[in-house]
């Protein structure tokens, strides 16, 4: 009687703890790959939009003047080609799921004021110094110019 | 002749973990002809073509269906490195190998705790599925997901298994093989659970034949049909036999799934002994252009991919074929005759995946 080999397994299910988790009242613990939700390094993005085109569901968004970054994580498989697609590599897989919420929302990103005083003073420097080229650039040209009339 | 009625079964039904509908026309408790319908959660994922390029494709090729996941999205990427050349590197081929495997055997783990609670027996439903839960637990430690684990990419794959995580792989399936040998007895022995199998919806070879039944529904019937034998990714280097059986009926079905999971094992500690060293994706250029048509060996039977490309990022067309489409015909003819008692368990018995077949 084969039932008779199973009533020992069953019976010993009697005296062994669950095989699950009693989350929440336990943590749990997640492998280090799992794909929980998407992360982002938000100082480090460049607003290039690549992980907005890379998205199969467009649950992302970036502007980049305003250095923000939004993701509606109720949209979002966490596929994660969006971390694989960033050129700059601030995205990132993390494990823990997010948290049920009450509204859709989507959660936005902004860089912090020090990143966006580092980017501003960056873009003024570049803006000086292409001012500054193409100021030479004219000086050349109309000493180049007067050289001809001269002559 | 003997007053008929039809009675409509599912699409939401306390044995159906499937949403598909059946009516049934029974002159007293026998089934004499079953009329399915499905299209309940179609979901239009092949017309997505238009609006996301081939590789975001793969990650919509994946969510097809979640128990047969990997499989659809390797089945996809196949398709399209067919297209456009793209050679595989061996290790990815393994990889690709070893996970789909891993997959068939915890959708067959899941098949067998379905059919367990089919005929009312709970306390093995659990069994099956908490020896599910070790596979699931590999699978995540290996991939990052559970069921959909975004692995595959047009080219290879993204992640590599460690020798570590190889090494768990390995003790899961021995601890896996050790629980299992001890719940196949009741499965196969059993005198109620084999009463409620023997002799039940029998489809015969010929049947099967005429009505182009896939997979393990088609093998319990004596087909010996197995898209693996076609030697795609690295199955044409492992060493394998086709299970099959001539009964034809439920406890065939069973007995041919079982012996799968033993032969899934088997696969993966070759793969896993033979892993090779190299790359893990293939470097891909340009846009697919022209067409394929791949055939793989899905947990419950062969799955057609078609894919055409024009040359531009998004496809002009990407079908899938679904074992559980080739099986349903199989299922109505099964069902003739039967008890009304058995149609769940007997619809259990394709292995049905409605969300795949709908798409
Ligand atoms: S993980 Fe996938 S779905 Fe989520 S934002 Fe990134 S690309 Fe989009
Ligand atoms: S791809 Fe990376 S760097 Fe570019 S916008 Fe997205 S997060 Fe920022």
């Amino acid at each position: 009687m084969a039932v008779m080999k199973f009533i020992p397994e069953a019976l010993k299910n009697l005296f062994k703890p669950p095989v699950t988790t009693s989350y929440p009242f336990e943590p749990a613990e997640y492998p280090e790959r799992s794909r929980g939700h998407i992360g982002i390094d938000i100082d480090d993005c460049i607003g290039c939009g690549m992980c907005v085109r890379a998205c199969p569901l467009g649950a992302l968004k970036v502007d980049k003047n305003a250095g923000t970054w939004e993701i509606d994580r109720f949209d979002c498989v966490v596929c994660g080609y969006c971390a694989e697609k960033c050129p700059k590599k601030c995205l990132h897989v993390i494990p823990g799921y997010q948290t049920p919420e009450g509204e859709k929302a989507s959660a936005l990103y902004k860089k912090s004021e020090e990143a966006l005083r580092l980017e501003a003073e960056k873009k003024a420097e570049a803006a000086r110094k292409a001012a500054e080229a193409k100021a030479a650039m004219e000086a050349k040209k109309k000493a180049e110019e007067a050289a001809k009339t001269e002559a | 002749m003997k007053k008929r009625s039809i009675v409509p079964y599912g699409p939401q039904h306390p044995v159906l973990p499937e949403p598909i509908h059946l009516d049934l026309v029974i002159e007293d408790e026998k089934i004499v002809e079953a009329i399915p319908s499905i299209g309940f959660i179609h979901r239009g994922l092949e017309s997505l073509t238009q609006k996301r390029d081939f590789n975001q494709m793969v990650y919509v090729a994946e969510r097809v269906c979640g128990i047969c996941s990997f499989g659809h999205g390797f089945g996809y990427c196949e398709a399209v490195e067919d297209i456009m050349d793209v050679e595989v590197p061996d290790r990815a081929k393994y990889l690709r190998t070893i996970w789909f495997e891993l997959s068939r055997m915890h959708s067959h783990f899941l098949w067998l705790g379905l059919l367990a609670d089919g005929f009312g027996f709970e306390n093995l439903f659990y069994q099956c599925w908490r020896i599910r839960e070790k596979i699931l637990d590999v699978l995540e430690l290996t991939t990052g997901g559970r069921v959909i684990f975004s692995v595959n990419k047009i080219g290879g794959v993204m992640k590599d298994i460690t020798p570590e995580m190889a090494g768990a792989v390995l003790d899961m399936i021995h601890s896996v093989k050790k629980e299992l040998d001890r719940i196949v007895p009741t499965f196969m022995e059993d005198y109620s659970v084999v009463s409620r199998l023997k002799g039940v919806g029998v489809l015969t070879k010929q049947q099967a034949h005429d009505l182009g039944c896939a997979g393990p529904f088609a093998r319990a019937s004596g087909i010996k049909t197995d898209m693996r034998k076609l030697g795609y990714a690295a199955y044409g280097d492992l060493d394998f036999d086709i299970i099959t059986s001539d009964d034809g009926d439920s406890y065939a079905r069973c007995y041919v799934r079982i012996n799968e999971i033993y032969q899934s094992i088997n696969i993966i500690r070759q793969a896993v002994e033979k892993l090779p060293e190299g790359e893990l994706a293939a470097a891909v250029k340009g846009n697919p252009k022209g067409e394929s048509f791949v055939r793989i060996e899905q947990p419950r039977g062969e799955a057609i991919y078609y894919v055409s490309g024009n040359g531009s990022p998004h496809l002009d067309r990407m079908r899938v074929r679904t074992p559980t489409f080739a099986n349903l015909a199989g299922l109505c003819e099964t069902l003739k005759g039967a008890d009304y008692a058995d149609v769940g368990l007997l619809i259990l018995t394709i292995d049905p995946c409605i969300s795949c077949t709908e798409r």
